[in-house]
């Protein structure tokens, strides 16, 4: 897995309410088995004109935002779909953090398995760092992982919260099935004595005779 | 005291890893669309899965619903690959596999109760978000991403961090033509589309316990629009009836067993939550959304309301309407029923009580595609195909349809009344403008040919029959 430790980076601000994963990559563009090939639809329908030019109103499309590493958003980011191609696609595009007051649960447990952190602040906080964005849209904010701090262009310091095990396992980059193969005694121990408990849970495989 | 939640969690921890626990999976769902993803991830990896017979594919999310449908016949471009991928690894592994020409075949959150693959209790996941739904028979079942589901396919856990308790109580009695499907868009209006994060939901309540099955499965199903990964009822004697004999639930002694296991489930009196919400549903009205996100809902007697926030402008400037239209009234060029809310025998049978005798409003398109393939049989079987087919609905095979946009731009730039779960743009096409509703709402709309109120219809019998359009031409604009 990637790991992340900090970033610095320009900073796009999309400051919207319950942007969805069908607006992140839409379920058009979910194609194929592979892992990569979703950043370039990322946010498609804003992106993107209905001809196929880049639509130079959205902000990924307005330089140096089209470089961005971090992004802004307000609460509710990356609700709705379970899609793990959301997180990749952002992170193909080149974010590694996402900061904002709140995020759907499923999508923030896919950006710790791709290498991006989505960092939870007060709406306040993410505002105050837009509005120096918005004055001066080259300059550079910084998250850091490992010591749980945004810090704004200005140098204003926001600390943040972030889950023990995710954060160990992303700071890290371990591979997580590896680090739960590691366990797999306790695990054997606690399917026999579950299998005792609750046999229903346990099915006999198709292919067996 | 402990609360349902609280005892099937402790049930599945292995060990703790700190703010987050390792839990068993007792089942594993996949589908093409993510599933072909994290077998190929661990094939890669050189891996295999640790308990195969835990693992169920079921080709239902890209698969085309046309009657007569091929083997990967898809709206998708990537569809055939992404089927031919999953159908291989899902065979060549030894999972239990319901291909598309299966009679077992339908949406996983269909088929899983159906077949009793979901059972109370069960630690249950899927890579799509609506995994929740099977929390109607009372299993704890969330929603997860690809690398998330390799995880499981290797280890049969999941690391999880434990979610707060959020008890959802219904208070009072549906009123005759309202539905499980309206209590769950009026809880999201109350609680906002973000009411839920962080939370694992019991729905509990007079109305709920009142509610089959398949209206909890609907309950469930929406958890996640209000962002709670987790919706369940707890197992009750109605859940008993409803998995006894299915499939894969235990027979003779280990059914008795399992039985009374499960119904210890239940949340103990006065254990507590760390939030109560409480909706009335005595005077309940059908729902209907108006904007981009499930909180945008009102009553169908109701009017589209000015906007609170710029959100609310923004999906009023998607959704091309303007503050103080009446829903009903509002014209509608396609009439959906399908997807894993609301297209059990229940549904159909309540949209067929609508259409019976009536006709589909010229200029609208309405579409059937039932939830699995043995709940389109059990229609067919009490002729409620001839019911749909004969107001000129299209009759479709079960997959995930129309549900969501693969590919098919038959509902683009169009508005769509919907029975499905998601009213996000561009979710059913581009431009497509969706309103969510009961299937009772959808049908009755696509009669009047308009957002229309079932109630007006089949709870008065004075009105004309197969008169739709005079039917609701006092409500207003058409
Ligand atoms: S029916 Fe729709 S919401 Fe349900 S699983 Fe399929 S695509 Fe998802």
């Amino acid at each position: 897995m990637e790991a992340f430790t900090r970033v610095t980076g320009i900073a796009a601000p999309l400051v919207r309410i319950n942007i969805d994963t069908d607006q992140i990559i839409p379920t058009l563009f979910l194609g194929g088995t592979d892992a990569k090939g979703y950043g370039a639809h990322l946010f498609h329908g804003w992106r993107f004109l209905p001809d196929g030019r880049p639509n130079p109103e959205f902000v990924l499309n307005q330089p140096p935002f089209d470089r961005a590493q971090v992004l802004l958003a307000d609460r509710n980011f990356g609700c709705g779909s379970s899609r793990e191609r959301a997180p990749k696609a952002l992170r193909e595009f080149g974010f590694r953090a996402i900061v904002a007051p709140s995020y759907g649960g499923i999508f923030f447990n896919n950006c710790y398995r791709n290498g991006m952190v989505p960092v939870e602040l007060p709406i306040e906080a993410v505002r105050e760092i837009a509005a120096e964005v918005d004055a001066n849209p080259a300059a550079q904010v910084t998250v850091d992982l490992e010591a749980l701090k945004v810090i704004s262009p200005s140098g204003k310091v926001y600390p943040f919260t972030a889950p023990t095990t995710l954060r160990g396992m992303l700071l890290a980059g371990v591979d997580e099935i590896e680090l739960t193969l590691g366990k797999q005694s306790e695990i054997e121990g606690f399917r026999e004595k579950d299998r005792a408990r609750r046999p229903w849970a346990y099915l006999p495989s198709e292919s067996d005779p | 005291m402990k609360t349902f939640f609280e005892k099937v969690w402790q049930d599945h921890v292995i060990t703790s890893l700190g703010d987050a626990d390792l839990l068993q999976v007792d089942r594993l769902v996949l589908h093409e669309l993510s599933g072909s993803q994290a077998v190929r991830a661990l094939a890669e990896a050189n891996r295999k899965p640790m308990a195969k017979e835990q693992v169920f594919t079921v080709i239902e999310h890209l698969i085309s619903t046309r009657p007569g449908r091929g083997p990967t016949e898809s709206a998708s471009k990537s569809g055939p690959i992404m089927i031919e991928t999953t159908r291989r690894a899902s065979i060549d592994w030894g999972f239990h596999f319901i291909d598309y020409n299966d009679p077992r075949q339908g949406i996983a959150h269909v088929v899983a109760p159906e077949l009793g693959i979901a059972f109370p209790g069960a630690t249950l996941v899927c890579c799509d978000s609506h995994t929740s739904t099977v929390g109607g028979v009372g299993a704890l079942a969330w929603g997860i991403g690809a690398s998330e589901a390799e995880h499981v396919l290797a280890t049969q856990t999941l690391a999880q961090s434990r979610p707060k308790t959020m008890r959802v109580t219904f208070d009072g009695k549906l009123q005759p033509g309202v539905y499980a499907k309206d209590m769950i868009l009026a809880l999201i209006g109350q609680v906002g589309a973000q009411g839920g994060i962080g939370y694992a939901v019991e729905y509990a309540g007079e109305a709920v316990r009142a509610l089959p099955i398949e209206g909890r499965l609907t309950l469930c199903n929406m958890a996640i629009e209000f962002q709670a990964k987790y919706g369940f009822v707890p197992p009750d004697e109605v859940t008993l009836e409803y998995l006894r004999g299915r499939e894969f639930s235990p027979k003779g002694a280990a059914w008795d067993a399992a039985a009374a296991y499960w119904l210890s489930l239940a949340t103990d009196p006065g254990a507590s939550f760390d939030l109560e919400v409480r909706v009335d549903c005595n005077t309940l009205a059908p729902q209907v959304t108006w904007g981009t996100s499930p909180q945008q809902v009102t009553s169908i007697e109701g009017t589209v309301p000015r906007p609170a926030e710029a959100a609310d402008e923004k999906a009023l400037g998607y959704m091309r309407l303007e503050a103080g239209t009446p829903l009903a009234g509002l014209k509608v060029d396609v009439a959906y029923i399908g997807s894993c809310t609301n297209a059990r025998l229940s549904d159909l049978r309540a949209a067929a009580d609508v259409l019976r005798g009536r006709k589909v409003a010229p200029g609208v398109t309405a579409i059937c595609v039932p939830g699995s393939t043995p709940v389109k049989a059990a229609a067919e079987a009490e002729g409620l195909d001839r019911v749909f087919i004969d107001a000129g609905f299209e009759w479709h095979e079960s997959a995930c349809g129309f549900c969501g946009h693969i590919g098919d731009n038959r509902f683009a730039d169009l508005r769509v009344v919907s029975t499905t779960n998601r009213n996000f743009e561009g979710r059913q096409g581009p431009k497509t403008r969706t309103h969510l509703a009961s299937p009772a709402t959808v049908a009755a709309s696509a009669v009047a040919g308009c957002i229309a109120d079932a109630r007006v219809l089949t709870l008065s019998p004075a009105l004309p029959q197969g008169g739709g359009r005079n039917a609701f031409a006092r409500r207003g604009s058409a």
